[in-house]
């Protein structure tokens, strides 16, 4: 297995670059990291729409999470595949269709999480700050989100754990990720399927380790901050 | 202050509010108290917008509610709520401090100088930046009281204020309010506490059923209320006060 990763330990980290594309693992953080970044403040929509009084943003809201849960991940890679060029009428790069379609899948499971977060809350903490004065987007800002997000914290991280693993998937329309350059690598060795895999699964479970354990620290933190121990 | 007009209101099929008509002059405290479920917190609900009416009006300074906008009238209203309702990821200093510096547009040197003497004016000068997790009830409560007051409104609504406290503390959170009633604030405060509506109240609203039964003042009240309903509330206050033999 070290030699797998001592003969093609930069390939497994960038794919064929500077001969290509970038690839391997950096091309699966980079997705997964855009993936949720951009995945995010839409989820932040449909969750407060789903949880929120006006009647249309819920029912499109709904119909979207309903949709979008209700489809595996590759069939709506696939999809993005055909109908983004169409839509679009320009050439997208498979990349940037991946992209495209983890934001769409995530938003899906990203806002559930957000509506259970702020649903969580009790109805005190909102009806405090509308007493007061503060506007829905005043109370939402300085009240509930502050409160909400730090529930959903476990939830999210679990989520975006989820992301970077489901960025294995995009290889089925050529992107140059790390699942990608496994399988090159595996086609080239022909011998070592096993510990070409391992070594695959060691990334993953790297990432999604560091992942944790910021989270962790950053839970850490915040609870630390409510005790006014900080 | 206050004038409430045939207000009604239901929840579904429940009556939960039956053409109830008060006013409130300024400078007056009101005691609004009845056995559970008789719409007293409903009431007191329905007047800043907290919960909906199906009819009737009510009017503060003459102004009907449902004509203002609902964050320019709630800011005009201090309402303290049975759970405190502090928010727990703000400390005490800027719990108080969000809605003078986000809604009254003060900036964050004025609000700072109006914290710090309402804390004192509660008792709790020394706690502006401790966490509402780390204060018992009584001094959350009191830090709720001041929040209200940091909105400066003319009128103060108070919701079971002491019902959540232990007996202890709730003699704290009492004189607070009895300070802030002898310096002329106009309040309606929904309570069982008959100590207080005796020794602070100006008039006693009764409450059955979703209908102020009786109107009376203290004296009258405790010492010979009219309608039945409540002399058999009175009854059971003072029995379960007193101990057994």
């Amino acid at each position: 297995m070290l030699d797998i990763l001592s003969n093609y330990g930069v390939m497994f980290l960038v794919g064929s670059w500077p001969n290509g594309p970038i690839g391997g693992f950096a091309a699966t953080i980079i997705l997964a990291g855009l993936g949720v970044l951009l995945s995010f403040p839409l989820a932040l929509l449909i969750g407060l729409a789903r949880a929120g009084s006006l009647r249309w943003p819920r029912y499109l809201a709904t119909a979207w999470v309903y949709t979008f849960r209700g489809i595996p991940l590759v069939m709506i890679i696939f999809w993005a595949y055909f109908i983004l060029p169409r839509m679009t009428g320009v050439t997208v790069p498979a990349f940037v269709t991946a992209l495209c379609a983890i934001v769409i899948y995530e938003s899906a499971f990203l806002g559930e999480i957000v509506r259970a977060g702020l649903q969580g809350l009790p109805a005190g903490q909102t009806e405090a700050a509308r007493a007061s004065g503060l506007s829905y987007a005043q109370t939402m800002w300085n009240v509930i989100l502050p409160q909400a997000l730090t529930n959903m914290l476990p939830s999210l991280v679990n989520q975006f754990v989820s992301t970077i693993k489901a960025t294995s998937i995009v290889y089925v329309i050529g992107v140059q990720e790390v699942t990608f350059a496994a399988q090159q690598i595996n086609s080239i060795e022909l011998n070592s399927a096993l510990q070409t895999f391992l070594v695959l699964a060691a990334f993953y479970f790297v990432a999604c380790y560091v992942i944790s354990s910021l989270a962790q620290l950053l839970e850490q933190k915040l609870a630390r901050k409510r005790l006014g121990l900080a | 202050m206050i004038e409430l007009d045939n207000i009604d209101k239901w929840y579904g099929s429940y009556h939960a509010l039956d053409h109830i008509s008060g006013r409130v002059a300024e400078g007056e405290v009101v005691v609004v108290c009845g056995p559970s479920g008789s719409g007293k917190s409903t009431m007191i609900r329905t007047i800043n917008r907290l919960e909906p009416l199906q009819g009737g009006s009510i009017r503060i300074k003459g102004h009907d509610v449902h004509t203002q906008c609902p964050n320019a009238l709630r800011a005009g209203i201090g309402f303290v709520f049975q759970q405190f309702n502090l928010f727990p990821h703000l400390s005490v200093r800027e719990n108080i401090m969000l809605s003078p510096v986000k809604v009254g547009g003060m900036t964050r040197a004025q609000a700072t100088a109006l914290t710090e003497e309402l804390l004192a004016k509660v008792g709790l000068a020394h706690k502006i930046d401790a966490m509402p997790g780390n204060l018992s009830g009584g001094q959350q409560q009191r830090v709720a009281i001041a929040r209200a007051l940091a909105q400066k409104p003319p009128v103060i609504l108070f919701d079971e204020p002491t019902s959540a406290l232990d007996p202890e503390m709730v003699g704290e959170v009492l004189a607070v309010m009895k300070q802030l009633a002898n310096e002329g604030m106009t309040m309606m405060v929904v309570t069982h506490e008959m100590g207080f509506a005796r020794d602070v109240a100006d008039r006693i609203w009764f409450m059955d059923e979703g209908r102020i039964v009786e109107e009376n003042t203290p004296e009258g009240f405790f010492t010979s209320p009219g309608h039945p309903r409540a002399q058999r509330f009175l009854s059971d206050v003072t029995r379960s006060a007193s101990p057994p033999h």
